[in-house]
Parts: structure tokens; C-alpha cells; sequence
């Protein structure tokens, strides 16, 4: 087992960035990568591998949805990026000041109120006291949620509670931001706000987002790539494009959905 | 398993649609205020208990089976009780006791805290002294004050050393047990954010463990008073201060079953009062804020 974690300077990774922007062929803009996983395996003690040979690359300010069903170790490659856990073989390119976190519950402090929580991740972050408050303010204004800024958590809807944790790990003021499914729990009309609401700040703030889901819909709803997750051992199967009219044209959405769809139940399958 | 595949989702509406479509999800999901009325059952019902009570006690001395000297009546106790506030004893005992339970749980609470802080994160020390801890909390802090005795002799040495042996374990287990139920998805979140150890103590697990921490500190006064009250009934004179225990002791070397029932009555009124006055409001209002007190029964 070899054990191998390259960390790209953030400085470098910037230059590169700046210095970057030129157009490949299918007109998309080709920047620097932000993520790179490399053969990535991983398994728990003598366990069977949980993921294996993973390779993908994602590039800065790319929204990539990560599809797969429940099993596939979605959770434990974000917590490998992350940097909350190591992998057991394979090599990988991070950020070198790490990435910030959403996670399928809002996971928000009940002690503090929605802009304690996001001043907290300012306050760790080394920000002054006077910058926190007003960072807090603009970006709980980011999310509108500027009217409940006082709220503690108990007091605001599952959604409302998931956008302050939108704000809070928006912070961390990291490139690269993971999201597990951070939508699952919420009901159908809050969570197709929520897609609006990430989109727009997606485009607002320019980060990298890795978002894990087992929502098809989702998927092509939000990730301008979708990667299809194979499960027992988790690995990268298949990868789709999406483009925008894939979000407008309800025939072409219709489409790809059932592509995919089709790809994941077959994944699915090979279980029974 | 049909091959259907159910409808895509489609960017829709205005931004401004959205805007007022989440305005409007927002203001009906989250909590309408809450009502706030003084609730009468609250002060009524534990006065009606109480009532209840003192009826019943003077139901049972009216029947007549022990002599008056040695079951008083509610009436009698209120009049010695009366003699002992007109002569000062009452006011001097109680606040003799109470500045020394202040003082003593003040203590108790900076020396707890640390220790209970530092078992909680140190594996080491708490697979250590974990166990003595909790034992420290089983044994009767009394079982001290003859060996307080002979260390201090009869000083207010003696007492807080009795008072310090009972609150300061319970208030360790309390930190460690608050510390324990802390959901672990909170640290998570805390190295997320880039926490050091320094600061995932001071802003995530204190105060994630702060109720249990309260219902430690809470606990730990009940043991300090008990102990203090202990302390003061078996260790009198020398140059001690007079407490409640020493009055209660003195009723009894009397024979005056009025003072002893006095004494009894006033320890269990300041313990009452300080829950009252105290832990209640603090208590309430921390589980409040988490949104931890609907449906309860408080």
C-alpha cells in the first residue's frame, strides 16, 4: 500500500489560474485543475475496498455533480479531499489550504445564532471582530437571509437552516467547496429554491464545487459534469457533459436524465 | 422495475418569483413567536402542595399520638421559628451558611472545571483517573470530617475541605458525562472550520457540553450543601462560625424539637430558594435557546 498526497501551493495554483484561460475546442474554458485524484483507492482496515482506482479531475470553478447510489463511498472520496481522511493507495492534488464542508444535515451550533455560526467560521478563519460582523452580514444577505440573522437554528426551517450553513462554509472563503448531499432532507419546492440559490451563488462567487448526490435530477439540475459513482468498490464509471439547454429544454433535460438513470439502475443491478 | 422516468428539473421563474416563493416558504416553515403569558398552575400548584402538606402534618399532631415536645404541630415550629428570628440567630445562622456555601462552590467550580475539561480531552488521564472521580462521587463527602478534624481541627478549614471533597467530583462528572453526549458531528464541523485544539475546547465542546455542565454544577451545589450542612452538625465550636448545622445540633442537644424543625425547615427553604432563584432561570433559559424545552413538562 503505498501512500503518496501531493498538495499543490495555493500561490502556484492561483498563477496558474490568472495566467490561464485559454479555449479548448468544444469552447468550455480550460483552467487550471483544482482537484486531481489519481488511481485513489481506499479501505478500511482489512475490509474490502470501500473505493477503488478513482481517477477524475475537476477544474477550478467547475460545478461537478458526483452520482451514485447508497453504498458507493461518496461520502469517504469528500472526506478524502477534505483532508478528514487519507487514502489507502493512489495520489491526489488538493488545495493546499484545504475546502470547505456542507453536509446533509445543516450541522449548524444551537448555541449560536445564524450570524454567530457564520461569524464563527470567520473568527477561526483569524478575521477581526468589527470585519466579522460585517462579512456575516453580507453573506447571510448572499443567501437572503438577512431578515433572521438573529435566529438561533431551532427557530428556522429545515431550508432556511441549510442556507446558513451555505453562508457559513461560503466563510471559509476556500476555492473548492464539497457539498453531501446537502439538499437530501429538504421537501421538493424549498429544495428547488435552494437549486436557484446554489446556482446563483456558484456564479456569484466562482468557486469549485464538488457536489454529491444520488438524485439524478439533481445531478443534471446543478453539475455542469456529472460523474456516475459504481458501487462495492466505489469507482468513476461514466461522466456526462451537461450543458445549459439541458436545464432549460425540458426534452433534452428528459433525455439525459433517462441516460443516466438508465446507467445508474444498471450499476444498481449488478448487485442483485 | 418500470423503465418511466419521472420529469426533469427545469429552471423556472423570475429571480424575483423565487425571491418571493422563499420569502413565503421562509415565514411559513420557521417558528411563529411564542406566547407569553405568566402561567398562575406554576406558582399555584406547588403552593397548594405545600398547603396540602403542612394540613396533613397538623391533622397528624391534632390525633394526639406523641407528646407535643416531641412532634410540634406547624404552628408551634412557626413560633420558635419566630423566637429565633426576633433573637438574630435565624438571620446569623443562615447567612453564616450560605456565604460559606457561595464560597466554597465558587471554588469548587474553578478547581472542577479545568480538571473535568482536561480528563474530558485527555484520554490518558481520563482512562486514569476516570474511575477515582466517580468513586470520589459515591463516597459520602462526611466520611471526611473526621479526618478534616484532625488535619484542620475545628476551623472553617474543616468545612470547605468537607464541602470541596463532595462538589468537586460531581461537578468533574458532570463536565466529563456533558462532554461525552456531544454529538460528534459537532467536532466535525469545528476541524472543518479550522479549529485548534484550544479553540475546538473553548468554542465547540464547552459550549456543546454547557447543559451538562450546568446540571453538574447543579448537582455539585446539592452536594456542597448537604456536606456543608453535615460538616456543621457534626464539627461545632473552636473557632467556627454558627451555621444552620450548628443550630440544628444545638435544638438538639436542647431538646427543642421547635429548633430542630426550624433548622430542617430553613436548610430545605435556601436549598429550595437557590434552585428557585438560580438554576431554574439559567437552566431554562440555555435549553430554550437550543429549542430543547417544547413538549416538555417544565
Amino acid at each position: 500500500m503505498t501512500e503518496t498526497l501531493t498538495q499543490t501551493q495555493a500561490l502556484a495554483a492561483e498563477a496558474l489560474a490568472a495566467a490561464g484561460g485559454r479555449r479548448t475546442e468544444n469552447g468550455q474554458q480550460d483552467r487550471a485543475p483544482a482537484v486531481v485524484l489519481e488511481n485513489v483507492g481506499k479501505r478500511f482496515g482489512a475490509g474490502p475496498a470501500v473505493l477503488e482506482d478513482i481517477n477524475a479531475t475537476v477544474r477550478q470553478g467547475e460545478f461537478v455533480a458526483l452520482l451514485g447510489a447508497s453504498g458507493c463511498g461518496k461520502s469517504t472520496l469528500l472526506n478524502i479531499i477534505s483532508g478528514l481522511d487519507v487514502p489507502s493507495s493512489g495520489a491526489l492534488e488538493v488545495p493546499s489550504d484545504g475546502a470547505a464542508f456542507m453536509f446533509q444535515d445543516a450541522s449548524l451550533f444551537p448555541w449560536l445564532s445564524a450570524r454567530g455560526n457564520v461569524e464563527l467560521a470567520l473568527k477561526l478563519r483569524g478575521v477581526g471582530r468589527a470585519e466579522r460582523r460585517v462579512r456575516a452580514g453580507e453573506l447571510l444577505e448572499l443567501v437572503n437571509l438577512g431578515n433572521a440573522a438573529d435566529k438561533r437554528p431551532h427557530e428556522l426551517s429545515g431550508g432556511m437552516r441549510q442556507r446558513v450553513a451555505l453562508a457559513r462554509s461560503l466563510a471559509q472563503d476556500r476555492a473548492l467547496l464539497l457539498m453531501d448531499e446537502p439538499f437530501a432532507a429538504l421537501d421538493a419546492i424549498t429544495r428547488d429554491l435552494l437549486h436557484n440559490e446554489l446556482e446563483r451563488v456558484w456564479k456569484e462567487t466562482g468557486r469549485t464545487i464538488i457536489f454529491v448526490t444520488h438524485n439524478v435530477r439533481e445531478a443534471v439540475r446543478l453539475g455542469q459534469r456529472v460523474l456516475l459513482l459504481s458501487s462495492r468498490p466505489g469507482t468513476v464509471v461514466a461522466e456526462w457533459q451537461v450543458s445549459e439547454e439541458h436545464r432549460t429544454n425540458a426534452a433534452k433535460a428528459v433525455e439525459l436524465t433517462g441516460d443516466i438513470t438508465a446507467r445508474l439502475r444498471e450499476e444498481i443491478r449488478r448487485h442483485a | 422495475m418500470p423503465d418511466t422516468v419521472t420529469p426533469p428539473l427545469l429552471k423556472r421563474g423570475s429571480a424575483e418569483e423565487m425571491r418571493s416563493l422563499g420569502a413565503g416558504l421562509d415565514s411559513l416553515q420557521s417558528e411563529t413567536a411564542r406566547r407569553k403569558r405568566t402561567d398562575l398552575s406554576r406558582v399555584l400548584l406547588p403552593l397548594a402542595a405545600v398547603v396540602f402538606l403542612v394540613l396533613a402534618w397538623q391533622f397528624y399532631v391534632s390525633l394526639g399520638f406523641r407528646r407535643r415536645d416531641q412532634v410540634p404541630g406547624p404552628l408551634d415550629v412557626l413560633g420558635s421559628l419566630g423566637l429565633l428570628w426576633q433573637e438574630g440567630t435565624a438571620q446569623e445562622a443562615i447567612w453564616t451558611s450560605l456565604q460559606r456555601g457561595v464560597v466554597g462552590f465558587a471554588i469548587s467550580i474553578v478547581v472542577a472545571t479545568p480538571i473535568g475539561l482536561l480528563l474530558s480531552q485527555v484520554r490518558l488521564l481520563r482512562r486514569a483517573f476516570g474511575p477515582l472521580v466517580s468513586g470520589l462521587q459515591v463516597l459520602p463527602s462526611v466520611a471526611w470530617v473526621p479526618a478534616a478534624i484532625i488535619w484542620f481541627g475545628l476551623s472553617d478549614a474543616t468545612v470547605y475541605f468537607v464541602m470541596f471533597m463532595g462538589a468537586i467530583p460531581s461537578i468533574i462528572n458532570g463536565l466529563i458525562s456533558g462532554v461525552d453526549q456531544i454529538p460528534p458531528q459537532y467536532r466535525r464541523v469545528g476541524s472543518i472550520l479550522g479549529a485548534s485544539r484550544w479553540e475546538m475546547a473553548v468554542h465547540v465542546v464547552l459550549p456543546a457540553a454547557l447543559p451538562g455542565y450546568v446540571g453538574g454544577l447543579k448537582q455539585g451545589w446539592a452536594f456542597s450543601w448537604r456536606s456543608l450542612m453535615a460538616a456543621e452538625i457534626i464539627a461545632m465550636g473552636g473557632t467556627l462560625g454558627f451555621g444552620l448545622g450548628s443550630l440544628l445540633e444545638q435544638g438538639r442537644q436542647l431538646a427543642d424539637m421547635g429548633i430542630v424543625m426550624s433548622a430542617i425547615l430553613v436548610i430545605l427553604f435556601v436549598g429550595i430558594a437557590v434552585e428557585l432563584l438560580v438554576f431554574a432561570p439559567v437552566e431554562k433559559r440555555l435549553l430554550r435557546g437550543r429549542g430543547l424545552l417544547a413538549g416538555s413538562t417544565r
